[in-house]
This record gives structure tokens, C-alpha cells and sequence, in this order.
């Protein structure tokens, strides 16, 4: 889990470095922001690679242990298979373009054990559709902090849409399609600033 | 290469009792004019400073002439765009010298929103015996007057004023980042993270855009200008740096938008060095052309590259400049290093680059020899008219006696800014708050 940690520690203190550089003197600078947003999203990017690729290994280990348990080993149903080689592909070509010490990729990629990752989940999909409001300890994984508001991607969008806004041309507020590159909606949702 | 200190070693700060560094004091550009004669700093808190060479002495002529003070002035202040609610701040991005075409100095000078033309001139003589006012300046009561008299220019101390000449405003959305002055000597360009302005140094109401990256929909943005410079001799070229890591070279006969560029310097990222971070280490700090006109320099994070304006597919030669970094960068990243502007710069002779680093160290590389040497601007370590001692970094594994660890470099005291002498080897370096100038041994 070396690289999805990596890339959640990357992502959550460029966010804080965002926000963080709104309160600075002089204004928002859009060189820096603009890195910020690449690093966040090439670590988001390989945050959900390196999930993803870890949900079909346990999948396939638990496969594999079904079919040992029960009958010579038949092929994973249809709908799964197809699945599973994209995420192998993923994960063959995250490891062409992240090969550094800091990110390391090991093939094949062990995942914690399935309970203690429940909390590296993103929130339950059978939450999704509910409109009850979630609790804390359901969906807010205890690596990010807690004691902040929670901001999420619409905030996130918000503010560096109004930095854009407040540092693009005089006066021509009309100007609504401006925003600075967004993390778009695949960003998980309980991510937190400090 | 061996080189002896000056003993200047000029603290900026005009608090000279208290041991610690106002903010408004770090510097944050320095540069020499055309002839070498004079040198400019620029600070945090608006101020330039200028220090003049003097004289050689035939007294002493083992003694080279020494960097003194010579003007002080304020250049921008902090201002408030009342508009968007945004503080300007007042710090020195750049200074770029004017050639010199009478007894005056010209430099132009920017913050982040306004350029600025400065007359820096001397005053030796002033007018005595005026007939309506006494020595003083009081009006003389006119019944007291009974003769005429013509004044007459007497000599009196010398003194050096700074006046502003010319203020560009308002011609800038984002924060400007380079000014670069033409070969034609009449017209200028400002450049920001998105746009480049042409302007005449006479007129300051109006500019011309002549490259503009802004997307119709930021959202689309993938990359900003981050230097801009004008060739040396052939006023109609220019290039313009971006964060990605390339480098486009303009002419402005082409076209008078110049979108479009007529060169792309970019070299193919190596994929075995793929990082998180290799967006941030690949976008280039500052770019500078040879004396010559013949090549380009590039600096990113890491390295330093030499182009040839004639091979756009990979840079001549590629320096590294502190390589050892390469597996601390989420480290620097944390502590925002990693965002730091590293300038370089040529010798007269475009044999020698030279690029700052950390733990006030600044690296100088031989073109021809390939031999490079890292040098540290300090006091504790450098006695006037000392031989500067090689320093070296130890990577990994036995530390020998004199080398660092890379562990124990301080981050915190960088030199980014640095220029060298455009004759001669005499160079200027600023560490934080801190002016050093070093001259080259004389036999």
C-alpha cells in the first residue's frame, strides 16, 4: 500500500497548500496553484490505479481460494473477467510511468487484509442513494483530519474558481466559465484540508 | 577553478544590530549593468540598492576596485487593488539595466503588477547667489535687494538621486515575472504567467501584446510562461520558458501576435525518472541567452541545460546541478523547496554558467574543461581575500572530513538569485538576505 499511501499523503497537502495559498500576500499565484493541481491529480490518478488494482487482487485471491475449496479451478464468471484485465493493464502501465524510489510498485501487489481496509475505502456504495446524513466514523477515514470543516470537490472547484476569478482580467466578472483545471468528480469525496 | 573574496560581504539590512533577517530585506534580484560598473539589488520590501565600482587606484593596484554603495532608493510600495481585494505586493520580481547613453544610469524595475523606469544621476554642483532668495532658501525681502548678481554653479558633496522616469501600469493581469530589454534600446518586453507585453520605453499608456497563452476556458489551462528574454543582437527574437519544459523562440517579424512559434526546444521526458513530482521539477526557472546570441540556457529543478538554437530536439549539454535531491522530493515538496526559482547565468565569455542551490551553495560549470565546482557564500566559512574552498556533498555512505551530508544541508538558505560581471570575472551572490561578491585572483 506504499503507493496509494504516497499518493493520498501528496494529494491531501497540495489541497492544503491550495487553500492555504489563497490567505497569501500578493494574491493567488497561478504558476504554483497550477502545479498543485497537476501533482494532485497525477496522485489521485494513481491512488484510484493502485486501489483499483488492489480490489482485483483480493478479488482474485478469493477467487482463487473459492475454487481450490471447491472444484478444479474454472474460469471467474464472464462479467468479472473482462474487469480484471483492465485493471491488470492499469497496473502494468502505472508501473511504466511510475517507477520511482518514492512510488514502488511491486508486482504482484499485496493488499492489506480486507477489514483493516474498510477504511480506505471510498464511502459505501450502498450509502449512495440514502439521504441520511452519514456518520463520521462510517465515512471519514482516519488519515485525514478531522477537526477541520470537511471541504469536497465542489468546494475545492469553488475556491479556485474564485482565485481565478479575482486574479483574471479587470473587472469582466461576467466571465462564469473561468475556472482553474478541477479536479473533476472522480475525487473522493471525504477528502479534507488541513 | 580558484577564486579570492572581496571583502564585501554587504548586509542589506539597515538593521545592523539585530542578528536576525526583516523579511523586507531578503533580496530578490540582483544584476550588473552593461559595463559592470554598477550593481543592483532589489528586496522583498521594494527597495533598490546600487552599489558602484571604484576606481582603480594607482596607489594600490593589487587592490581591485570594490563595490560601494552608491544609491538607495524605493522603488515599488505595497499597493491594494481595490477591485479584486488583492494586496500587491511590493517586492522586486526584477531589475534590468538600460545601456548607458549619457551621464545618467537608467534600469528599469518590477514588481508584480507595475514596471518602473528609474534616472539614477549624480549632482556635484549647485547654483549660489541667487538674487531672490538667500543661502537658506528664505525669500529675500525685495527693498533689501540693491544689486544684481548672476549665480554661479559651485562644487558641493556629490549626490546621487533616483527619479522615477516612467511608470508602466496596468498592463498586466497576472504576476509578472520577466522584463527584458531590447537590442533596438527603444522598446522593451514585461512578461506574466500567461501574457507578454511589448512596450516603448517612451510611452507608457499603452502596450502591445504580442503572446498570449490564456485558454477561453482555464479550466483548460496546462501551462504558464515562466521567463521571457530578448536575443542579445536581433531585436525581432525572443523566447519565452513555460512550466512544462519548453522553450519557444519568437519572431516578432512573422507575425504580430506571436502564438505561434517559430522554434519548440523540449526534451523528451525520461520515463525511468517518472515521478509525482516531475511536472514540478521539469517546469524551467529562468531561461538566458549566451552573450554570443548562439545559445540558450535553460534551469529547472534539478539541472541546468545549454541549447543550441539550432538543434531543438535535445539541449547540447545537461548539468546537474544538486542530483542528490532527485530522491528527497517529496521532502522538498512537503516543505515547499520544491517550488523554489533557481535563476543561472553566463560569463562574459559564455564559457562558465553558474546556478545557485542550497545550504548557500552556488554551483559553477566549465563548458569547455567539464569541470564544475560547488562554492558556499558564508561568512563563518570565508575570510577576506581567502581562497573560496571547493565544497562537496557527500550522497551516501562514509562522509569524508570536510564533505556534507545531504541531510544536513539547510533548506532554508538558498541562493537563487545571482549575476556575473559582463567583462570580468567578478560575480554577486545573494544568500537570503546577504550580498556577496566575489572577485577572480589577481596574479
Amino acid at each position: 500500500m506504499d503507493v496509494s499511501a504516497e499518493a493520498k499523503r501528496v494529494m491531501v497537502q497540495a489541497l492544503s497548500k491550495l487553500y492555504s495559498s489563497r490567505s497569501q500576500r500578493g494574491g493567488l499565484r497561478l504558476h504554483r496553484s497550477l502545479l498543485l493541481t497537476l501533482v494532485m491529480k497525477s496522485a489521485r490518478d494513481i491512488y484510484h490505479s493502485a486501489r483499483a488494482a488492489c480490489e482485483s487482487q483480493e478479488l482474485q485471491e478469493s477467487q482463487e481460494l473459492q475454487g481450490k475449496a471447491a472444484e478444479p479451478p474454472s474460469d471467474p464468471p464472464p462479467p468479472l473477467e473482462k474487469p480484471q484485465q483492465q485493471e491488470e493493464q492499469e497496473e502494468a502501465s502505472m508501473e511504466e510511468e511510475v517507477s520511482s524510489p518514492e512510488v514502488s510498485l511491486e508486482v504482484p501487489q499485496r493488499c492489506t487484509q480486507p477489514e483493516l481496509d474498510q477504511e480506505n475505502r471510498s464511502p459505501a456504495r450502498a450509502d449512495r442513494h440514502s439521504r441520511k446524513r452519514r456518520g463520521k466514523t462510517a465515512t471519514e477515514p482516519d488519515f485525514l483530519p478531522c477537526k477541520r470543516a470537511k471541504m469536497d470537490t465542489g468546494e475545492v472547484l469553488r475556491i479556485l474558481q474564485d482565485a481565478s476569478l479575482r486574479s483574471n482580467a479587470a473587472g469582466n466578472c461576467a466571465r462564469g466559465t473561468d475556472t482553474l483545471p478541477s479536479a473533476n468528480t472522480h475525487m473522493p469525496r471525504t477528502v479534507a484540508t488541513c | 577553478m580558484e577564486e579570492e573574496i572581496d571583502n564585501r560581504k554587504i548586509n542589506n539590512s539597515f538593521l545592523r544590530d539585530h542578528n536576525y533577517a526583516t523579511e523586507a530585506d531578503i533580496i530578490s534580484t540582483v544584476e550588473f549593468n552593461s559595463t559592470g560598473e554598477l550593481l543592483a539589488t532589489g528586496d522583498k520590501g521594494g527597495r533598490v540598492v546600487v552599489f558602484q565600482r571604484e576606481q582603480e587606484s594607482k596607489n594600490q593596484p593589487h587592490r581591485r576596485g570594490e563595490y560601494n554603495v552608491y544609491s538607495t532608493f524605493q522603488s515599488h510600495e505595497p499597493e491594494f487593488d481595490y477591485l479584486k481585494s488583492l494586496e500587491i505586493e511590493e517586492k522586486i520580481n526584477k531589475i534590468r539595466w538600460l545601456p548607458q547613453q549619457n551621464a545618467a544610469y537608467f534600469l528599469l524595475s518590477t514588481n508584480d503588477k507595475t514596471v518602473k523606469l528609474w534616472k539614477i544621476s549624480e549632482r556635484d554642483k549647485r547654483p549660489e547667489g541667487y538674487n531672490l532668495k538667500d543661502e537658506d532658501g528664505r525669500i529675500r525681502d525685495p527693498s533689501t535687494i540693491t544689486s544684481l548678481r548672476v549665480p554661479v554653479l559651485r562644487p558641493m558633496d556629490l549626490m546621487v538621486e533616483a527619479t522615477p522616469r516612467r511608470v508602466f501600469s496596468n498592463g498586466h493581469t497576472y504576476h509578472i515575472n520577466s522584463i527584458s530589454v531590447n537590442s533596438d534600446y527603444e522598446t522593451y518586453m514585461s512578461t506574466d504567467d500567461l501574457r507578454i507585453n511589448l512596450w516603448h520605453l517612451e510611452i507608457t499608456n499603452r502596450s502591445f501584446n504580442i503572446v498570449d497563452i490564456k485558454p477561453t476556458n482555464m479550466e483548460e489551462l496546462t501551462e504558464v510562461i515562466t521567463a521571457a528574454e530578448f536575443h542579445p543582437h536581433q531585436c525581432n527574437t525572443f523566447v519565452y520558458s513555460s512550466s512544462k519544459g519548453s522553450i519557444r523562440l519568437c519572431d516578432m517579424r512573422s507575425a504580430a501576435l506571436c502564438d505561434n512559434h517559430s522554434k519548440f526546444f523540449e526534451e523528451p521526458e525520461d520515463p525511468s525518472n517518472r515521478s509525482f513530482f516531475s511536472e514540478i521539477i521539469s517546469s524551467i526557472s529562468d531561461v538566458k541567452f549566451s552573450h554570443s546570441g548562439r545559445y540558450l540556457m535553460t534551469r529547472d529543478y534539478l539541472t541546468v541545460k545549454v541549447w543550441d538554437l539550432n538543434m531543438e530536439s535535445k539541449p547540447l549539454e545537461t548539468y546537474q546541478v544538486h542530483d542528490y535531491l532527485r530522491s528527497k522530493l517529496c521532502s522538498l515538496y512537503e516543505n515547499d523547496c520544491i517550488f523554489d526559482k533557481f535563476e543561472c547565468v553566463w560569463n562574459g565569455s559564455d564559457s562558465v554558467i553558474m546556478t545557485g542551490s542550497y545550504n548557500n551553495f552556488f554551483r559553477m560549470f566549465d563548458r569547455n574543461t567539464k569541470r564544475d565546482v560547488t562554492l558556499e557564500a558564508s561568512r563563518e566559512n570565508s575570510k577576506p581575500r581567502a581562497i573560496l574552498k571547493p565544497r562537496k556533498v557527500c550522497v551516501g555512505g562514509k562522509r569524508r572530513k570536510d564533505e556534507i551530508s545531504v541531510d544536513s544541508l539547510d533548506f532554508s538558505k538558498k541562493i537563487l538569485h545571482t549575476t556575473w560581471h559582463p567583462s570580468e570575472n567578478i560575480i554577486a551572490v545573494a544568500a537570503t538576505n546577504n550580498l556577496y561578491i566575489f572577485q577572480d585572483k589577481v596574479n
